[in-house]
């Protein structure tokens, strides 16, 4: 484990010390895991009114070319989504694929609203992929495209069904989005830049701030009583629930987005040209199957199964896949996981059994979001 | 009775030859919210430091071990349906599970409440 003094901090490292927050190393950061309101009751007060997350320690970059058609153009030799279709004040969930049509991170592209910054596109990676994920952009990206990574701005999230209400008392405009819209905001006069998404499957938003800023934003969001520091433990059951993958462990570089089930983020066009990295093998994978996937699981009894539980048949010894996350879902009031399995097996209701200290806990094959997603979705 | 601490923060109390195990305050607080107990089977002969029940957390799982030598008597089945009693009286209602001493001479290596107390100010 790291030492705390080599551990970076986030702008808003003061305000989680000065609010108890019990502090962990995470991917090279001093993060706060949970405050003293403690996992389980952060987890339910987000689904019950909206919680404030500091993911700061995420990357932050922009590509920056001549138009959208050339900057796109680039981004998509490296993943399987459409960006030039992306319109301008819209965001997308994507993957970067390695040779092998494997995952090298998840990440969201946005585009900005404004015409006079056609040929921007910010970027918001993995924290402990960062690093890595610049290094083959930049390797990938023309002589008239380039990547800038931004060091001095903070991200926080709010999220959550009272999230909207809260911000729009800071920045009226943050109510005309909709989910998976970027824009501009004046946040009680500090200029940011929102969009509405999160990873706790609840309406929210994320909020790129100036360093500086950052405390202003957190303390005024804060002062509202609908609203709590929530840790990264939360951030954790919070995902889990809603069905959504963590790199590293539900989706990695030994994976397809095919085999982790996540083919929503590859458009037509490009599942048709196969023209992205791996791009023939994950062609093939759409075409015929893969011997695995991902898939949501659900145990009879109240014991969790984490990650590495070993999953099998019922009545028989031979493992055929790992659990990849797991834990207690709150809302739920049970236990949840997802992991691999053999696909003639993928299908929802099949009976399985997870393997914990010993002992085959009987679960099922299950339909994921665990806990239904409530996504704003403006009216037509 | 007389009430014993462990390094592994668990308390034992001590009637006849029979103990009383559950976790400590201090325990709890560092577990978070208890979502699952699992507890050892009656009858059990377990040597001292076995792992003999679990303790789980929304965050992670934790060991019980066996304080002493000894054989299960008991588990405490309020757990199983309760979990989160283990938060709200970790030192009362929230026992683990009680067992006959195999060996009481075993008790001498345990700490004092007071012992405890300080045990727990160093961490």
């Amino acid at each position: 484990m790291a030492e705390a003094a080599d551990l970076l901090k986030t702008p808003l490292f003061d305000l989680h010390v000065e609010l108890g927050a019990k502090m962990v190393p995470f991917a090279g950061y001093d993060m706060p895991v949970q405050f003293p309101l403690g996992v389980m009751k952060e987890h339910l007060f987000t689904r019950e009114s909206a919680g404030l997350f500091d993911v700061s320690h995420m990357g932050q970059a922009w590509l920056v070319g001549p138009d959208h058609a050339t900057t796109a153009a680039a981004l998509e030799t490296l993943v399987p989504s459409n960006m030039k279709e992306l319109k301008p004040g819209k965001q997308r969930y994507t993957v970067l694929l390695n040779d092998n049509g494997c995952i090298i991170d998840d990440l969201m592209v946005s585009r900005p609203l404004a015409s006079e910054d056609d040929g921007r596109l910010m970027l918001v990676v993995n924290a402990a992929c960062k690093d890595n994920d610049y290094e083959i952009i930049a390797a990938a990206l023309p002589e008239n495209v380039k990547l800038e990574i931004v060091e001095d701005r903070a991200l926080i999230a709010i999220q959550g069904p009272k999230a909207a209400e809260v911000m729009a008392l800071h920045a009226p405009e943050a109510a005309e989005m909709g989910f998976m819209e970027a824009r501009p905001l004046e946040f009680d006069g500090i200029s940011v830049i929102a969009s509405r998404s999160g990873y706790t499957g609840e309406d929210g938003y994320e909020i790129s701030i100036p360093a500086g800023a950052a405390e202003a934003v957190a303390k005024a969001l804060l002062a509202d009583e609908r609203v709590e520091s929530i840790g990264l433990g939360a951030r954790d059951s919070l995902r889990l629930e809603a069905g959504l993958c963590l790199y590293g462990h539900d989706i990695d570089e030994n994976t397809t987005p095919v085999e982790g089930n996540i083919t929503f983020c590859m458009q037509k066009r490009r599942k048709e040209a196969g023209d992205f990295p791996g791009g023939e093998r994950v062609l093939k994978q759409l075409a015929e199957g893969t011997e695995n996937l991902r898939v949501g699981l659900l145990l009879e009894g109240r014991a969790p199964a984490r990650e590495g539980a070993e999953i099998r048949v019922p009545g028989t010894e031979e493992i055929i896949g790992r659990v990849t996350s797991g834990g207690y879902g709150p809302t739920l009031g049970a236990p949840v996981a997802m992991g691999y399995v053999p696909s003639n097996l993928a299908e929802i209701g099949t009976e399985l059994e997870l393997v914990v200290r010993g002992r085959a806990l009987p679960a099922k094959v299950a339909e994921m979001p665990f806990v239904a997603q409530r996504y704003y979705r403006k009216p037509k | 009775m007389s009430t014993y601490f462990t390094k592994d923060h668990e308390w034992l109390k001590v009637e006849g030859d029979v103990a009383t195990v559950g976790i400590t305050e201090f325990a709890q607080s560092q577990l978070g919210d208890v979502v699952f107990v699992e507890l050892p089977e009656n009858g059990k002969n377990v040597d001292q430091d076995d792992e003999v029940a679990v303790v789980e957390s929304v965050k992670a799982a934790s060991e019980v071990y066996a304080p002493l030598d000894g054989e299960i008597v008991e588990g405490n089945e309020l757990l199983v349906d309760e979990p989160a009693k283990v938060n709200e009286d970790p030192e009362g209602a929230a026992w683990f599970f009680k067992m006959k001493l195999g060996n009481a001479a075993q008790l001498e290596a345990l700490m004092s409440e007071a012992d405890y107390k300080a045990f727990v100010e160093t961490l």
